[in-house]
């Protein structure tokens, strides 16, 4: 187990290595110039090479990227271009706030996702199915700004049952959550159908009613742990997903999370940021799947982890 | 009508020699009458069970034998109320358990039947135990689901019924899971679970189909022992004639949902009167009966050198853990086998599950890495280019276990049978389906039937078509994999017999895998018996069957059922312990045998 973990961990390394090199050649080729976003558009070419010089731009890309990876083995992450504060400094001040959102999302899907797909397989060929699954399909292809626009609308604008946006209280809380929470319900419930179809299929089913159980025994003791298990994986890739999904939500809703500092950073080309979150969610994303590794064997004892 | 147990001195089954005299007595447990039981198909319900009528008494075992698509599972699920929903109903008739009729019986009514009074077990061990679930759990769960007791009683009845089909270190065993337990250990514990509430009756359809020969002795033994002690009613599905005959008191034989004749066990065997009962009997292959058995060629060509010799051969499989993923272990499927087939000869390989019999065919197909040398015609496999290995394995082919999972469903079985030839470049188009048309025609298909899709056919068409596949290339050997172990028997005498012909019209050299000795018998000319990776004993046909010195020959031999109600086993000789495990930690290597001639090439294994 430890060992396991520690080898995980080793390959988290070289992944995260992997997307800095990445992340750090795409904003080097990028036509924007940064130097330019800072000094304004009044600045004399000879201010801009200043700049320029100041920040190391003027170097090749190998040096910069040196000296940012020998930044963050000392744990500095770099200095924002245009607020000149510390991009960990910001990032920690609004990391509370998205991973609280990202909670409420997962809480939100698995809540959605599971028990439609859940129904959606109990009532396989009806109708009730079909509109469950026609509802997944719409919360997979909706697209995140006009679900949230529209939840806005309706529950903010037009019933007053939550707050328009902002951050503090549980009722802050709901609207972001569903709106970033809806597309992964989506892929649940379909996830969940399916496997629920395929478990109650199973030999294992035959036997457990072939022993007189009841039926809420069956579904919930022997199908369901079993029909669980591809959706648990999939949490894990879900963080990635919710990466995407926060620059938008956190956006439309003004709450102060680092979707919201990556949007602002992407727009005034502020590389050291766009860095740091992009960093920082990697490492969620690694994180996330081997969380999701280690849940998986207690719920399946056949799964060893080597 | 006792006659049935002659030779069986009568105190040694006393209970049961009882229970059958009044067979016949007033109160049958079940009683089953012109059931009728209809599935949904495309042009409206089609009965798959039709008017079937039989009785059930105490202490009685009454055999539903069939092949498939008789009905039999559908009628053991039709008495449990476990018929496929939706899709599959009872039709018409009555399942009476007692006095009750059981069989509109709502789901709610019929929970408590299932289990209490009408158990079930299965025939894939493999599957019907929960995975994410502990033995423990499994079996208290179902005595909680009919008893008011407590969690702790629960559990000791959970051992009782685990020590009652003696499985050692029941405590121990409840806190296990499935997949730690092997396939015999596994339809035990389904066992235990269905006898631990003493039902009236227990259904098993197919218990030891999917087990090893030895194991599927133990646990009929183990039922019947059960049966005898408990007295509970006991109706065994199955297709095995000879199960039928060692295990069950009365039979029904069923076709198309059909029963065509229902009768004592020893008049059924002695004086079938259906002509398909007839048939059914008379394909069942038996040991050393001579029906249907080729002679044992004189291999008059020994002097000649061997189409395939094979010289200490060995497949690991490596077992990685640790940070760095060492090679920690190794599985050792086959370990130092050595043997060779002539031209025109079949060379069986028996043995069971786990003991590298179908690892070592793979090795010879090259679908595995294997150290030692595989000569094919006296060119040595190892050492050479994979272009020039292409050209030699040309020479042998493979036909597999399962007709459905081997032929892709997509495309045309003219296609998959051309495949060979388009892969290996060895004819032209025209020429090609010239070839195709003239293998179809061979292996009893008819060339029209080129265009068609694998899920037109039967399973014993599919067969022919691998069979014609494996023909495609004019291969010196053909490696059967269990190739005849998923067909009915009256199929499998026809696929064995189309194998025959082609052997005596190509001369090709066949490597006949098998778990069912008595099939082996039939077909082999020599025999090699494989244990935990090698060889323990090879032979001529009569030379294993006729005088097996390796007491694991003689084991395997005995485990088979004999198609005859008059020659029962009185009791299986129980093996000490499970087949120990293949798997090493480096640096500890298996003991090799080393293997004696007692002459005339008859090769055994000293005891180590």
């Amino acid at each position: 187990m430890v060992v396991y973990i520690a080898r995980r961990l080793v390959q988290a390394v070289l992944i995260l290595l992997g997307v800095s090199v990445i992340t750090f050649a795409l904003l080097y080729m990028l036509p924007a110039d940064p130097v330019r976003q800072i000094a304004g558009r009044s600045a004399t070419a000879q201010t801009v090479e200043n700049i320029r010089r100041e920040l190391g731009l003027d170097q090749p890309f190998l040096v910069q990227y040196g000296r940012y990876l020998l930044g963050i083995l000392h744990g500095d992450l770099g200095r924002s271009y245009l607020q000149r504060t510390e991009v960990s400094s910001l990032i920690a001040a609004r990391l509370p706030a998205s991973l609280l959102l990202m909670a409420g999302a997962i809480v939100c899907e698995l809540i959605l996702g599971l028990t439609m797909g859940l129904f959606a397989a109990l009532k396989r060929g009806t109708a009730t199915d079909q509109a469950l699954m026609v509802g997944s399909f719409i919360g997979v292809s909706a697209p995140q700004f006009v679900v949230g626009l529209l939840l806005l609308y309706l529950f903010a604008v037009r019933l007053g049952w939550f707050p328009i946006g902002g951050y503090g209280t549980f009722a802050h809380l709901v609207l972001p959550s569903i709106t970033l929470g809806i597309l992964g319900a989506g892929w649940y419930s379909r996830m969940m159908r399916s496997s629920m179809v395929d478990v109650m299929r199973q030999d294992f089913i035959r036997t457990a009613r072939a022993k007189g159980l009841a039926r809420s025994t069956i579904l919930f003791r022997h199908a369901l742990p079993n029909a669980i298990l591809p959706v648990i994986a999939m949490i894990g890739i879900d963080i990635g997903l919710f990466m995407s999904g926060i620059v938008v939500v956190e956006s439309v809703f003004g709450w102060p999370g680092i979707g919201q500092l990556a949007w602002q950073a992407i727009q005034r080309v502020d590389i050291p940021i766009i860095m740091g979150v992009t960093l920082v969610s990697a490492c969620a994303i690694v994180l996330g799947n081997l969380l999701a590794d280690l849940v998986s064997p207690l719920i399946d004892p056949r799964i060893k982890l080597q | 009508m006792s006659e049935v147990k002659d030779g069986e001195p009568a105190l040694a089954n006393g209970p049961r020699a009882s229970a059958n005299g009044q067979r016949h007595g007033q109160d049958p447990v079940l009683v089953v009458s012109g059931l009728t039981v209809l599935v949904r198909g495309e042009d409206g319900p089609r009965a798959v069970v039709e008017d079937l009528s039989f009785s059930l008494s105490r202490g009685e075992t009454l055999a539903i034998a069939g092949e498939s698509g008789s009905g039999k599972s559908m009628t053991s699920l039709a008495i449990m109320g476990l018929l496929p929903k939706p899709g599959a109903r009872i039709g018409g008739g009555s399942i009476r358990l007692g006095d009750r009729d059981i069989a509109g019986l709502s789901e709610g009514r019929m929970k408590a039947v299932r289990g209490r009074r009408i158990a079930m077990i299965f025939q894939e061990p493999m599957t019907s135990l929960n995975p994410v679930l502990s033995i423990g759990r499994q079996l208290t769960e179902a005595i909680l689901a009919h008893e008011a007791i407590g969690r702790s009683e629960a559990r000791r009845r959970a051992i009782a019924a685990l020590r009652a089909v003696r499985i050692p270190d029941a405590e121990g065993r409840l806190k296990q899971y499935p997949h730690e337990l092997s396939g015999g250990m596994r339809q035990r514990v389904m066992i235990a679970m269905a006898i631990a509430l003493k039902p009236d009756v227990l259904i098993a359809d197919e218990p030891t189909t999917a087990l090893d020969v030895t194991v599927q002795g133990e646990v009929l033994e183990l039922l019947r022992d059960l049966q005898r002690d408990l007295g509970t009613a006991v109706i065994l599905i199955t297709h095995d004639m000879g199960v039928v005959a060692e295990m069950a008191d009365r039979v029904v034989v069923m076709k198309e949902g059909r029963a065509v004749e229902t009768g004592e066990v020893g008049q059924l065997f002695d004086a079938p009167q259906a002509d398909y009962t007839r048939d059914l009997l008379a394909a069942v292959p038996r040991i050393g009966e001579g029906r249907g058995r080729m002679e044992t060629r004189a291999l008059e060509s020994r002097a000649a050198p061997p189409l395939v010799q094979i010289n200490d051969l060995c497949v690991r499989f490596p077992i990685r853990s640790g940070f760095l993923s060492r090679v920690r272990a190794n599985v050792h499927a086959v370990e130092g086998v050595s043997f060779e087939i002539a031209a025109g000869e079949t060379l069986s390989l028996v043995g069971e599950s786990g003991c590298g019999k179908s690892t070592t065919a793979k090795a010879l197909a090259g679908l595995v890495d294997y150290s030692g040398d595989i000569i094919l015609e006296g060119t040595n496999m190892a050492g050479r280019t994979s272009e020039e290995r292409k050209a030699q394995r040309r020479k042998v082919q493979m036909i597999f276990q399962d007709p459905f999972a081997s032929l892709d469903p997509r495309m045309t079985v003219g296609d998959l049978v051309a495949e060979p030839m388009v892969i290996h470049g060895t004819a032209r188009r025209e020429e090609r389906w010239a070839r195709v048309a003239g293998l179809f025609d061979r292996v009893g298909l008819s060339a029209d039937q080129m265009a068609r899709y694998p899920h037109e056919f039967s399973g014993g068409q599919r067969q022919r078509i691998c069979i014609a596949r494996a023909l495609a290339l004019r291969p010196r050997l053909i490696i059967a994999d269990e190739s005849v172990s998923a067909l009915d028997v009256s199929v499998q005498a026809r696929v064995l017999g189309l194998l025959r012909e082609l052997q005596a019209e190509f001369g090709i050299a066949y490597l006949f895998i098998s778990h069912d000795m008595a099939v082996v018998e039939n077909v082999s000319d020599r025999i090699a018996v494989m244990y935990l990776g090698q060889i323990v004993e090879m032979g001529t046909r009569d030379q294993i069957f006729g005088d097996p010195q390796h007491p694991y020959t003689k084991r395997l031999i005995a485990a088979v059922p004999r198609p005859d109600p008059h020659a029962r086993r009185r009791a299986f000789e129980r093996a000490a312990s499970e087949i120990p495990s293949p798997v090493r930690m480096i640096g500890d290597p298996p003991n090799r045998l080393e293997l004696h001639d007692l002459g005339d090439g008859h090769l055994v294994a000293s005891r180590a």
